[in-house]
Parts: structure tokens; C-alpha cells; sequence
């Protein structure tokens, strides 16, 4: 009995074992892989090569030393009575409604996203249907955001309005795709219940389908309200509105101590605006 | 033996002449015709020249691949100086608080300012052209590339990190073996990521002067010629669709 028995013995290795207990170690590269990855790394030195060749250095200004100085000078004193300024020429006017652009061009685009990520899902329209709605937003998705601005610019006329436009329209490319993603990896069961007791498709959208996916639905939109925060500090440099027309102007025209409080501003209100909206988003994501 | 076939020997002088009478015909003809082969290559130039005037290149095609270089050399050199400031931050390899935190606030800070200010900015000191727009590209990539890899640092598999320590491995070992292989997938489609974003500001940086098909836009809006405008957006939409799409593609086949 005793010889019948063998103990069975169970490596842990790295590297599987063969039938007769040999370590399978995987073969080297073989040549065509090595061939590739020469290929592929050719490849990319060449690429960064040809960017490089592009650049053209003329040497940095005469008149950057002296810029620098005053750059650097202007941190330190700011040109506070721009901050201070309330009327419509001042900095709180232009950073409110740089807050309202972003605020309002957030609303727009979330409410203008759901019919198309409602298009763009797999399991409420078919395949078919949402390749093309897929394929919709991929296109607003990569239309650039300045150039909508400039198209909207003709339409309403520079200022606020084609700022919310431009930031509308141009943010259903991002939300589309992140509403649709959660509308596809919802549970299908409250709506299959509400389709068998006959119910139409706007009941089945609001009683089935956005209670369940709403705080994701918020979530994303605050998310997209930071994104657009920035966005509309530069939506100004082609004339839609907001903190970024006076700061150009100020860089433009050499006035370092007023772009320097802009630069500050700027970058206080982005920060307090992202944790407020990170600390919302925790609450909503974790269900308070 | 009569199944063998007998194969007469070549003839070699027969052949020699043969080839002799054929080279002697070229030469004869080309001498004859007063061929030379140094005027064909002296002269493919104004044969390119010629070609390029048949066959005319659109004006946006130089500008176009401008903003293309223009992105590439932002987005590479700024992911490559991302990755040591990604290690320092990551609180997980190298620990040095008084790095960690001001590098930290650096980077947040730096991701609050849109790039065209960077470039307007730039454009102050280095003068108008692309040079300004990279170095505003550049400083946005490594702003982006840092802060989502120093998140994917802290989020490797300890295991590989603490069996290269207990083995008394240094550091720069620790990263070469423990840090590297767990997120170079992810490095790279941050950097593909932010090539995409920087496609498409560098194709609005023109407007503050930092080069690229920008610039084209800015004029053919100024003096208001709406079909160069629709032509120039027609053709940047084309690319960066393209180039989505292809880095979409590198993407998925990463992870």
C-alpha cells in the first residue's frame, strides 16, 4: 500500500510547470517581436525628430529680461484696485460672470446630453441606433471648443451668450458619453417592469430610467463644471465673455500688475470651486 | 542509359557577345541621344517644383502640420518631465514630505491656468511664433501627465515594491522593476490622452500668436472670408477625428 502511494508535491513558481515537473519558461523575444519593438521605437524617435525640426527658436526677446522682472514684480503687488473695482470694468464683475457662463453653459449641455446618450445606448435603442449616436457625439466631442465659440460669436454677438452656447453644445461631446456609459450599466429591470404593465416610453424615462442613474447624472455634471470653469476663463480670448478678455488684454498690453491679480484670482476660484465640487460629488457618489 | 537527358554545355563566348551587343546598344543610344544622368538629378528639383504647381498643396497644409508638430513636441517632452515628478509625489516610493507636498501644490496650481494664458504669456517673452505655444503645451502635458501618474503610482500592487525591498533593492531599482512595469500602460495613455487635448489647443494657440493653424483662423476671421473659415475648420476636425480615433485604438489595445 505503501508503495502505491506517492505524495503529490505542488510547486509555486513563477513560471507554470510541465507534465514532468520542468520549469516552462517563456522563450526570449523571438526575432520578429524584437524587429517590432525596433520598428515601433524608430518610429517614435522619428516622430519626436520631425516635431522638433518644427520648432522655431528666433531667441528669446530683447525686452524679456525687463518682462520677467515685471512679471515677477507684479506678484508681489498686484494691481489690487482692480480687485477691489465693483462696477461693471472691475474684477469681481468679469469672475461672476465667468462663474455664470460655466454655470450656465454646464445646465445647458447637461439638459441637451440626455436625448442624445438616450440614442447612444446599446440597450434602450439596438446597436444599430447607437453606433450613430455614438458616432454624434464623438463628432461634438472633437469639434474645438473656440471655434464654436467664434461660430456662436456670429450668431449672438460677442459677450456672455455665446460663451453658455459654446460651452453648452461643446460639453454634450464629454456628458453624452459619460451619461450614456451609466445609461448602459444600469439594471434593466424597472424598466422591463414598467414595459410589461404597458408603460410609454416618457413614463419608462422618468420613473425607470433616470432615478436610478440621476446621482451618477449629477456627479458628472458637476465634474464637467469644473472642466467648463476653466474652459470659460478662455472662452474670453476670442470675445465670448468672462475673466479671460481683460486678462489677454492686460498680457497684450504689458500690464503685468493687473494679470498677475487676474492669474491669482483665477487660480483661487478654480481651486475653491474643484473641492466643493469634489466634496458634492463624494456625498452623491457614496449616497451621503 | 537512354532515359538521361543530355544537356548541352552553355555557350559561353555566344553569350558574352550577346550581352556585350545588348549593354553596347543602352550605352550606344544614350551616348548618341546625349543622355546625362547628372542633369536628371540637378534638375529633379524643377521637376518638383513643377509637380507642386500642377498639383497645388492647399495654403492650411503647412500650418496644419505645424500644429501637428507643435503637439507632438509638447505632449512628448512634457510626459517625459512627468514622470520623475510623478515619483516624487507618489507617496509611496520616494517618501520625502517636504517634496511631496510643495511639488504636490505646484501641480494644482499649474493645472488652474488655461494654456492659451500660458501662451499668451510666452509670447511675451520668446516673441511671437510656435516656440511659445510648445513650451505652453509642454507645461500643460506635465501638469496633466504628473497628476494622473502620480494617482496611478500610488495605486500599484505593494507586493512587487515590498519583495524588491526585503531583497534590499535601492531605489532607482525599485522604480526601474517595481514601478515601471505595473504603470507604463497607463503613462501611456495619459500621454495619448493629453495628445489629444493638445491637437486641439494647439490648433486655437495661433490665435494669441503661438504658431500652428491657429493663425489662419485668426486672419480669415479678421478679414471675415467665412469659406477660408469653413475650409480651415472642415480640415482641423478631419485631424483630430483621425487622430482620436487612432489613439482610441492605441488605447484599447494598452489596457
Amino acid at each position: 500500500m505503501s508503495k502505491n502511494f506517492e505524495p503529490k508535491i505542488y510547486y509555486r513558481t513563477a513560471f507554470p510547470l510541465d507534465s514532468e515537473g520542468r520549469f516552462l519558461v517563456p522563450p526570449p523575444y523571438s526575432k520578429m517581436e524584437l524587429l517590432g519593438r525596433f520598428i515601433n521605437y524608430l518610429g517614435l524617435a522619428l516622430i519626436v525628430i520631425w516635431g522638433l525640426i518644427g520648432l522655431q527658436f528666433k531667441g528669446i526677446m530683447q525686452t524679456a529680461e525687463a518682462t520677467l522682472d515685471s512679471f515677477g514684480r507684479a506678484f508681489i503687488q498686484p494691481d489690487l484696485s482692480y480687485l477691489f473695482d465693483l462696477s461693471v470694468d472691475g474684477l469681481p464683475w468679469a469672475l461672476l460672470e465667468t462663474i455664470s457662463i460655466a454655470i450656465a453653459g454646464t445646465f445647458v449641455s447637461a439638459i441637451l446630453s440626455l436625448p442624445f446618450a438616450l440614442l447612444a445606448s446599446e440597450n434602450l435603442v439596438g446597436p444599430k441606433v447607437a453606433a450613430w449616436g455614438k458616432t454624434i457625439i464623438t463628432a461634438i466631442r472633437t469639434f474645438p471648443e473656440l471655434i464654436l465659440a467664434l461660430l456662436f460669436i456670429s450668431v449672438v454677438g460677442p459677450g456672455a451668450s455665446a460663451g453658455i452656447l459654446a460651452l453648452g453644445v461643446h460639453s454634450i461631446g464629454m456628458l453624452g458619453k459619460l451619461f450614456f456609459e451609466a445609461i448602459e450599466a444600469m439594471d434593466m429591470g424597472p424598466k422591463e417592469a414598467l414595459e410589461s404593465c404597458g408603460g410609454r416610453p416618457l413614463e419608462i424615462l422618468f420613473r425607470a430610467i433616470l432615478p436610478q442613474i440621476s446621482p451618477e447624472l449629477i456627479s458628472f455634471t458637476l465634474y464637467r463644471f469644473e472642466i467648463n470653469m476653466r474652459a470659460a476663463a478662455t472662452l474670453g480670448l476670442v470675445g465670448a465673455g468672462g475673466i479671460g478678455a481683460p486678462l489677454i488684454f492686460a498680457i497684450n498690453g504689458r500690464q503685468w500688475p493687473r494679470a498677475a491679480i487676474i492669474i491669482l484670482v483665477l487660480i483661487v476660484t478654480v481651486i475653491i470651486i474643484d473641492n466643493l465640487s469634489a466634496v458634492i460629488r463624494k456625498r452623491l457618489v457614496s449616497g451621503r | 542509359m537512354s532515359d538521361r537527358i543530355i544537356v548541352p554545355p552553355p555557350k559561353r563566348l555566344g553569350k558574352i557577345v550577346s550581352i556585350g551587343v545588348v549593354v553596347a546598344l543602352i550605352l550606344g543610344s544614350a551616348i548618341f541621344a546625349r543622355f546625362n544622368f547628372i542633369e536628371v538629378i540637378t534638375g529633379l528639383q524643377r521637376g518638383g517644383r513643377i509637380l507642386a504647381r500642377m498639383f497645388p498643396l492647399p495654403h492650411w497644409i503647412g500650418p496644419l502640420l505645424e500644429t501637428l508638430q507643435m503637439a507632438v513636441t509638447g505632449t512628448f517632452w512634457g510626459a517625459l518631465l512627468a514622470f520623475p515628478i510623478a515619483v516624487l509625489s507618489a507617496h509611496n516610493i520616494v517618501n520625502i514630505p517636504w517634496i511631496r507636498i510643495p511639488l504636490r501644490f505646484f501641480l494644482n496650481i499649474l493645472r488652474t491656468i488655461p494654456a492659451m494664458v500660458f501662451a499668451a504669456m510666452f509670447v511675451a517673452i520668446f516673441g511671437i511664433g510656435n516656440f511659445s505655444g510648445v513650451i505652453a503645451l509642454i507645461i500643460f502635458s506635465f501638469g496633466l501627465v504628473a497628476k494622473l501618474l502620480f494617482e496611478s503610482i500610488e495605486a500599484i500592487d505593494e507586493g512587487q515594491v515590498e519583495a524588491l525591498k526585503s531583497l534590499g533593492a535601492d531605489t532607482l531599482t525599485l522604480i526601474r522593476y517595481a514601478v515601471i512595469p505595473q504603470i507604463l500602460p497607463q503613462y501611456i495613455s495619459y500621454t495619448l490622452y493629453a495628445f489629444e487635448i493638445n491637437v486641439r489647443s494647439a490648433a486655437v494657440l495661433g490665435y494669441v500668436g503661438a504658431g500652428g493653424i491657429g493663425q489662419l483662423f485668426e486672419r480669415a476671421l479678421a478679414w471675415r472670408r467665412f469659406h477660408e473659415v469653413g475650409e480651415l475648420v472642415i480640415v482641423s476636425f478631419v485631424v483630430v477625428l483621425f487622430l482620436d480615433f487612432f489613439s482610441a485604438r492605441v488605447r484599447r489595445s494598452l489596457i
